[in-house]
């Protein structure tokens, strides 16, 4: 098939940035989506132009690094599927294609379609975790997890950190990926001595990070190639009450 | 051979003598310490944040050590041993069915085709069950039962069920697990994260490693770090091949650069090709996906009878499929190792019977499992490796069988290192899959996650210490000094020497060439003749390489096609050194298959007598590799012919 793609190039962060029209011929629809922009890139470059540059690496919807906004969706049109595993197939002869970067105040993009996606390390660093240094651990078997815990908890470690819900949320808020992680933590035996210390650091290092606030709109957990739902968020906002109410109470 | 000189064998090991059982134990009590005040003084710099690198730094900068970082992905939590799918071992025995230390000692030792050396192997084994207990309590969420305990699933190669896994996505919430230890450390200041770094030279003073040139990739900034000691653990080399179940940016160049300086390059030609992943399905196809070996547990393996049959598989009878892995291998049937089973594989596609739109597949067929337990337990065991399958190739397993075929996934070559993962340049240590300890000639599933965090976590702050504590305090250098400044001149060099070409083809265009030119020859079955061609080849190629190809931009900035462009000219180098090794290694073992040497029945015909050693290659620039061998004694599995049967 053959497509029109409107690619967004930005030189770098001091570059305003344009979407500029590339049409490309026989497009296989057993193709991937970035096979395609491979395609596209050899031809750039035997042109003697710049090919464009996107973020990817695993390409089979694990490491989440491909950070495609497609036709104003991020990860394109498929359900539960990030832009690596999008394959052609799902377009149509003749279609248009926009392809623009993440956008949000606390991703700058840093070329084309490249984002910095630091802040959501900072936030892993603010509480992410269990304190458990190597060495330190009991034996595995001393504290068993009733199944429907560690089910509902791996539910949540399922989030790739991609940040397609920071994308499609209108206020670039980055609750979904941190109440992903605090609730798998709290669900955990693991998680529970650190559980109110660890939603007040992480939430505060989402809000020094640029993100903006949760207003429940939903955008989030529809964008998220993990279905990580929107639930996920009320567990986070009663663990951070509890959380405050002993603070003040201490 | 004319392509290679001999040297002088490989005198120390490092690895201890006396009972098997207690060598660790007691080479740990050996080790010197290094005195936590001094900790803080003292700067290690760890190269990759997968599974090993990341376990490494965590652990390191907990003991209080200054920890510098590196990936070349935007976060730490990216490195491709989050894609690992099927599980990880450990002889915890929790089934009772007979696992033990020494089971899983013995299994590897025997699975790797008699090619590693047994005390790191027996380490392995030992540390595997401290790896659970460390995961469980950083909260990684493993399957369990109901009764709240872990669950186990089996794995090629064994007969009792010690795999731990989560879900389909084992590799990814054991990293996690490792990441965000590592992102304590971070947020605490004890290490100092570089992401979008990527190592490209190693600076050795005074016969000791000391430092790396890294490429900040956002800005173009090449820098030097200095530190008392290395830890590379940055991952396999099988993308090599062009197409594998690697991440895109998987590269030898960290190891190759150290191999350069110095660094024994140990069994390159050692590679593990998996057999169940997605067949290609054309020219466009940019890396393949492997579906987890833990599929075989419930799927069954089999092509039509006949030759050419083109009918669906649905209509295809019962009595006329040849479930061949069952049939030649009855004891092991669709479980047996990953080399059988690829070989298999291929052959039955060689004769005429593979299946799909190229014939370079197999059916793995889960109809029965599905009539047996019902679509709900296979949906819940399997469920997002069969969606994964339907959004690549548009089919629905549940309803036909998937069409798998073998494809590179794993190499068990590396830089050579002691038992105490130390490389042969004092002071740069290898952990993980960037290093060749612990398989032999073929690795068994779910073990390649169980060594990284073996060596990250268990290992390598042990034997590091010794290294660190036994050198007493190294001279305070910095970027200035000559041998850095050096390093940091070769790597600017390169650079504009690569951009300086501007040919007219591209990059990856050689990258295919050239993974296609190892696959045909240095694949799944080698030969003198095809291995001789390739060498041929590939030198030609890297000729052309270094005449023609374009890279567009400059260095300043991101550029990717200059981050191709170095780690395929490494590639290139690596190629040669692994088709040699391929031609000198005149015996089959493990992923080694030489068409020369096979048993009757067509199994791999390994050579004892000849070939028991390790063989570790030193650089010499010349283009010729001195052979160094690591003679390999058997003291506790006596070496037989690998049988499934
Ligand atoms: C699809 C797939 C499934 C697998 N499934 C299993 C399984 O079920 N069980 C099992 O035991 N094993 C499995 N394996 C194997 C296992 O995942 C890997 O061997 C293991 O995770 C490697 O870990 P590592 O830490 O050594 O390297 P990696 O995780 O690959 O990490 C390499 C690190 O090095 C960095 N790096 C590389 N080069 C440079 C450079 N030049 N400069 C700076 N940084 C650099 C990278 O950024 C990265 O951080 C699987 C492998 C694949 C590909
Ligand atoms: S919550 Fe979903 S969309 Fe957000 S980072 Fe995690 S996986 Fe991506
Ligand atoms: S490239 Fe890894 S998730 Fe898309």
């Amino acid at each position: 098939m053959n497509l029109t793609l409107r690619i967004w190039r930005q030189h770098g962060p001091e570059d305003k940035g344009r979407m500029v029209t590339y049409p490309v011929q026989d497009v296989s629809p057993d193709m991937s989506f970035l096979e395609m922009l491979d395609v596209l890139n050899e031809r750039l470059i035997l042109d003697g132009e710049e090919p464009v540059a996107f973020d990817h690496d695993c390409r089979e919807g694990i490491c989440g690094m491909c950070s495609l906004m497609i036709n104003g969706e991020a990860h394109g049109p498929q359900r539960g599927t990030t832009a690596c595993q999008l394959h052609m197939r799902q377009f149509s002869d003749g279609d248009t294609i926009d392809i623009e970067p993440w956008r949000a105040r606390a991703f700058p993009v840093v070329k084309d379609l490249v984002v910095n996606r630091n802040a959501f390390d900072q936030i892993i660093a603010a509480g992410g975790y269990v304190t458990a240094p190597t060495g330190s651990a009991p034996e595995a078997h001393s504290v068993p997890v009733p199944k429907a815990d560690a089910d509902a908890a791996f539910e949540s470690a399922a989030c790739i950190g991609c940040g397609a819900c920071v994308a499609a949320c209108p206020n670039g808020s980055g609750m979904l990926f941190t109440a992903a992680k605090i609730t798998q933590l709290s669900l955990l035996p693991q998680g529970q001595p650190e559980r109110y210390t660890r939603v007040i650091g992480m939430v505060d290092a989402h809000d020094e990070a640029g993100f903006g606030g949760c207003t429940n709109i939903g955008e989030c957990a529809a964008a998220c190639p993990k279905g990580i739902p929107l639930n996920t968020i009320g567990r986070l906002n009663r663990d951070y009450l509890k959380a405050t109410a002993k603070r003040a109470g201490s | 051979m004319d392509l290679y000189r001999e040297g002088d064998p490989i005198a120390d090991t490092r690895a201890p003598d006396g009972p098997i059982e207690t060598r660790w134990e007691r080479h740990r009590f050996e080790m010197k310490l290094v005195n936590p005040a001094n900790r803080r003084k003292m700067t290690v710099i760890v190269v990759g944040t997968g599974l090993a690198g990341g376990s490494a730094a965590a652990t390191l900068a907990e003991q209080g050590y200054q920890v510098r970082s590196y990936c070349y992905q935007d976060s730490p939590r990216r490195a491709h041993s989050i894609a690992a799918q099927g599980g990880i071992n450990a002889a915890k025995n929790y089934r009772n069915d007979g696992d033990s230390v020494h089971r899983l000692f013995y299994d590897t030792v025997k699975g790797g085709d008699f090619r590693s050396r047994e005390s790191n192997v027996h380490r392995l084994a030992e540390v595997s069950v401290n790896i659970i207990d460390q995961c469980v309590a950083q909260g990684v969420p493993f399957a369990r039962e109901y009764g709240g305990l872990l669950d186990t699933r089996s794995f090629g190669g064994a007969q009792v069920q010690r795999t731990f896994y989560a879900r389909g996505q084992t590799g990814q919430q054991l990293l996690l697990g490792a990441y965000q230890a590592l992102e304590r450390q971070i947020g605490l200041g004890n290490v100092e994260m570089n992401a979008r770094h990527e190592m490209l030279e190693l600076v050795i003073v005074d016969g000791r490693a000391r430092g790396i040139v890294v490429r900040d990739m956002v800005t173009g900034e090449i820098s030097t770090e200095m530190a008392d000691a290395v830890v590379l653990a940055t991952g396999g080399y099988g993308n090599v091949f062009y197409l594998s179940t690697n991440a895109k940016g998987c590269n030898v160049t960290a190891s190759w650069r150290a191999h350069r300086k110095g660094a024994y390059f140990a069994n390159p030609c050692y590679t593990q090709i998996h057999p169940t992943c997605i067949p290609v399905s054309g020219d466009h196809q940019s890396k393949l996906t492997l579906m987890s070996e833990s599929l075989r547990n419930d799927g069954r393996v089999w092509v039509p009878k006949a030759k050419g049959d083109q009918r669906s598989p649905r209509e295809i009878p019962e009595d006329e499929r040849d479930y061949y892995l069952e049939r030649i291998y009855p004891s092991f049937g669709n479980l047996v190792p990953r080399d059988i089973a690829s070989r298999a594989a291929k052959n039955v596609c060689d004769s005429g019977r593979g299946v799909g739109p190229t014939g370079l597949g197999v059916y793995l067929d889960f109809a029965d499992a599905i009539n047996r337990l019902g679509r709900k337990a296979i949906e819940a065991k399997y469920g997002n490796l069969f969606e994964m399958y339907e959004r690549i190739t548009g089919e629905d397993p549940y309803e036909v069988p998937m069409r798998i075929y073998p494809a590179v996934h794993y190499t068990m070559g590396g830089l050579w290192v002691d038992y105490d993962l130390q490389s042969s340049i004092p002071g740069l240590f290898v952990i993980g899959e960037a290093n060749f300890s612990d398989h032999g000639a073929n690795r068994l599933g779910a073990s390649a996650l169980m060594q990284g965090l073996a060596d990250g976590y268990f290992v390598l702050p042990n034997t590091l210490a010794n290294y660190l504590a036994s050198s007493g305090p190294l001279d305070k250098v910095d970027a200035s000094h000559p041998e850095a400044v050096a390093a940091r001149t070769d790597v600017e060099d390169r650079i504009k020497r690569l951009l300086a070409i501007n040919g007219d083809r591209t990059v990856d265009s050689f990258h295919r060439e050239l993974g296609q030119i190892m696959w045909e020859h240095c694949g799944m079955e080698r030969s003198e003749a095809g291995l001789r061609k390739a060498i041929d080849e590939i030198r030609a190629l890297r000729e052309q390489f270094w005449q023609r190809v374009r890279v567009p931009g400059d260095g300043e900035g991101l550029n990717q096609s200059l981050e191709k462009a170095g780690r395929v000219a490494d590639f290139f180098e690596l190629a040669e050194l692994m088709c040699i090794d391929a031609l000198h290694r005149e015996e089959s073992c493990g992923g080694h298959f030489r068409a020369e040497h096979q048993t009757p029945d067509g199994e791999a015909q390994r050579d004892d007598d000849r070939f028991a050693y390790v063989a570790a290659w030193e650089y010499t620039g010349t283009g010729e590799p001195v052979l160094h061998k690591e003679d390999l004694t058997f003291e506790y599995v006596h070496p037989t012919q690998r049988s499934y049967k």
